[in-house]
């Protein structure tokens, strides 16, 4: 066992914790510097534990990538809950998928956060912003490490809560306002899913540990389907909300009203991605329950061509790579789904990379020419941000599915993964090769409209250089977008990552395939990569004016690729709308107004009236008084003197106070 | 002797004369307006109380009820003299006894 790993696992969270304290607390008294220095040294030091837990140099940069250098480490800090049958503790593990999964948040993360310094340099909210960041990566380093469902809740509800405050962090601005509560109403929608789950586990594993569910299956091999699969597709809910998957991925787009850094890291590398872990987390639950690993691939299927369809005509920048890592999760997802549980992490680690670095860029083009975020108004950058753009093409080359980029090496593991899965694995290649094409287009698409041609507006003429504290950042991702597929250390499907998972996540159930057949499906793969690339430099390059046309020719289909579907009007006009009506007149008027309000006006109003009356005795006369006084005592006389038990008796009245 | 006087007089005698002492007062306090008269009913009505004390006092042959008529001369007197001393500071301020005027407590 990795002693080292034992005892100091809880630094992890808690560096970022401390940066959030201290920012959140005195940020706004603090010298920038010192905010600054802050900030950067909780993911650093984050960064730093997690690779000394992790025997770095042993299991990653020498060649011993594989399972017997890499003890599981787990450390039971407290018991959390003991009531009865319930036993919580604050339990963490530290295996090759965490270890993966930490490397990616604390290492990226450092990086967006190196990025930040210069993206947010004049920002009034500097050291809030800072606190926010650190928060999330606290948060995210407890849903990574948790060794139980619920402690990951706790950190899946925590990084929403970062995102919220960080998507509505220029809260002054009514969209951004809006974004942070929609992105926070929907992933309830999702929590509502992964909370259900959890009480099922609980209910039929009694525990909410995931080594102890693991074993307890594992002890049954034959028990699949039935409740664990209810169990299997609430836990799905929860994550496709938090990875914004069909239906619930309308909050992810809007997200991007946040600081591009925070869409980076967020939205793009990091918290989205939560789903995917989790999922491989509970990976043995979704082995026993076939009905929701289908539903799984199904979902990533679609949700990964539809992001893509409506990424082709988008002309925001942000909302362009916003559809494409919804498009890229969809991957994920369906790597998950044929039970590739390995290559859906792996392709989590690139892109994790590239989306990063996209939208880094993205952030450095949109800070050069002045807040400016319509791809039709760009142009002509290359020769004014070569950094920016040469970073930018590695990235764009990656997540198209070139060789030797990092994106090629993850997409195809999936695809392949996928072909080798029957019948139905072929159809979700096939959706998946669509995807890959139309990726590939769209990708292109925006680096040229962004960077090549002539600049389309005043904006992209006039620039201001990014410093390199935003510039460092692109290229230490751009080489491990370039290299970071290379890990796998196989040409195709996911080799040693795969290997090295395994203890975690399994192995790579497949048919037998063959070394031939992984050729063909990587030529595939490029070859629709590159007619992707063809057709955006057609429409984009050569002839500029064909977009235009080909949008008259088919009026509809452009329409409803540029609304978006018009998934958020059905959803307003059949969950929101009719909430919205219960709620004013329903709640609001009956329920509030006329009961609640109705008895609270009722419990006021009787001692006000009563007092209205009475304060008529208080005349002040003294004779009155005395007269009432006089009045009482002769009443109390009478009841004591006069016994009435007979008397009502004498009248027919029984009591029991006769015979006495 | 058999004269009337050797003759005890009955309980109930003394009883009535209490009960009737202790109407006076009451009836007096209530109709009144004067405070001197208000205050001399209230001790009319003490005084009804004390002697249906020491008339059981006396019935039962135990000394308790004596012990309370005292006790209650002395608190009487103690009132007396604290009440007659708020009279005269009464009348000096407002130059009326008139139980009815004096009603500053009013709401």
């Amino acid at each position: 066992m990795n002693v080292y790993a034992y005892t100091h696992l809880w630094l992890i969270p808690l560096m970022p914790f401390a940066g959030f304290l201290i920012n959140g607390i005195l940020g706004r008294r603090l010298p920038k510097w010192l905010v600054t220095s802050v900030a950067l040294l909780a993911p650093l030091a984050a960064f730093g534990v997690v690779l000394g837990a992790s025997d770095f140099l042993l299991t990653v940069l020498l060649p011993c990538l594989n399972s017997t250098c890499m003890p599981v480490a787990s450390f039971t800090a407290v018991p959390w809950i003991n009531i009865g049958a319930l036993h919580v503790d604050f339990k963490f593990i530290f295996d090759q998928l965490s270890m993966i999964m930490l490397l990616v948040v604390t290492g990226v993360g450092f990086l967006i956060h190196v990025y930040s310094v210069g993206y947010m340099k004049s920002d009034e909210g500097y050291a809030r912003y800072f606190a926010y960041l650190n928060l999330f990566l606290f948060f995210m380093t407890i849903l990574v490490l948790a060794g139980n469902a619920l402690l990951m809740f706790v950190g899946w509800e925590g990084v929403g809560l970062a995102s919220y405050l960080l998507i509505g962090f220029w809260f002054s601005k009514q969209s951004a306002a809006d974004a942070g509560k929609k992105a926070f109403i929907v992933n309830r929608i999702g929590d509502f899913g992964f909370l259900i789950g959890m009480f099922l586990l609980l209910a039929n594993f009694g525990t909410l540990d995931f080594s102890e569910i693991a074993a307890k299956l594992s002890a049954s091999p034959a028990w699949t389907g039935g409740v664990l699969t209810v169990i299997a597709l609430c836990l799905l809910l929860g994550a496709t909300g938090k990875s914004a998957q069909l239906p619930l991925y309308v909050w992810l787009p809007d997200a991007m009203e946040g600081p591009t850094p925070v869409s980076a890291l967020i939205h793009a590398a990091t918290m989205v991605t939560a789903g995917v872990y989790m999922i491989a987390r509970t990976h043995v639950l979704f082995d026993h329950a076939p009905i929701a690993l289908n539903t799984v691939a199904v979902i990533g299927a679609a949700t990964a061509l539809f992001a893509a369809t409506i990424a082709l005509v988008q002309t925001d920048i942000k909302r362009v790579l916003a559809y494409s890592t919804i498009s890229q999760l969809g991957y994920m997802f369906l790597g998950c789904g044929v039970a590739a549980y390995s290559a859906a992490i792996f392709h989590l680690v690139t892109h994790a990379f590239f989306k990063a670095l996209l939208f880094l860029a993205a952030g450095a083009v949109i800070h050069a020419i002045g807040g400016e975020q319509d791809l039709r108004k760009m142009g002509g950058l290359r020769k004014k941000l070569p950094v920016t753009f040469w970073t930018m093409t590695a990235a764009v080359f990656a997540i198209a599915g070139f060789f030797p980029f990092a994106g090629f090496f993850s997409k195809d593991a999936i695809l392949y993964a996928a072909f080798t899965q029957g019948t139905g694995g072929k159809a979700l290649w096939f959706v998946g090769i669509v995807t890959a094409l139309l990726t590939s287009f769209y990708m292109f698409r925006l680096w040229y409209l962004a960077f090549l041609g002539e600049p389309r507006s005043e904006a992209a003429h006039h620039h201001h250089a990014n410093p390199w504290s935003m510039l460092g950042p692109l290229v230490i991702l751009a080489l491990l977008s370039i290299g970071g597929g290379w890990i796998s250390g196989a040409l195709t499907g996911v080799g040693r990552f795969g290997e090295f998972l395994a203890p975690a996540v399994g192995e790579v159930a497949t048919e037998s395939g063959s070394a031939q057949l992984e050729w063909i499906l990587s030529g595939i793969a490029v070859a629709v990569a590159l007619i992707g690339w063809y057709f955006a430099h057609s429409f984009y390059k050569q002839k500029p004016e064909r977009p235009a046309e080909l949008a008259a020719a088919l009026p509809g289909g452009y329409k409803l690729l540029a609304g978006k579907y018009y998934v958020d009007e059905f959803y307003g006009a059949t969950v929101v709308r009719p909430l919205i009506v219960i709620s004013t007149y329903v709640l609001g008027l009956f329920v509030d107004k006329v009961i609640l309000g109705g008895a609270a006006w009722l419990f006021g109003g009787i001692p006000t009236f009563a007092g209205a009356l009475l304060q008529r005795w208080q005349s002040g006369n003294l004779r009155s008084y005395a007269a009432w006084l006089a009045a009482g005592a002769a009443a109390v006389l009478l009841f004591v003197v006069v016994p009435w038990a007979s008397v009502l008796a004498s009248i027919g009245i029984q009591t029991g106070m006769v015979g006495r | 002797m058999n004269s009337f006087l050797s003759q005890e007089v009955p309980l109930s005698w003394y009883l009535l004369l209490s009960a009737v002492l202790f109407s006076l007062g009451v009836l007096g306090f209530l109709i009144k307006r004067n405070l001197i008269t208000v205050f001399m009913s209230i001790e009319l009505m003490l005084n009804g109380v004390n002697l249906s004390f020491v008339t059981f006092a006396h019935q039962w042959h135990t000394v308790k009820g004596q012990i309370f008529v005292f006790f209650v001369m002395v608190v009487a007197a103690a009132e007396a003299a604290v009440g007659l001393a708020i009279i005269i500071a009464v009348f000096r301020a407002r130059a009326t006894l008139a139980v009815d005027r004096i009603d500053l407590m009013k709401l």
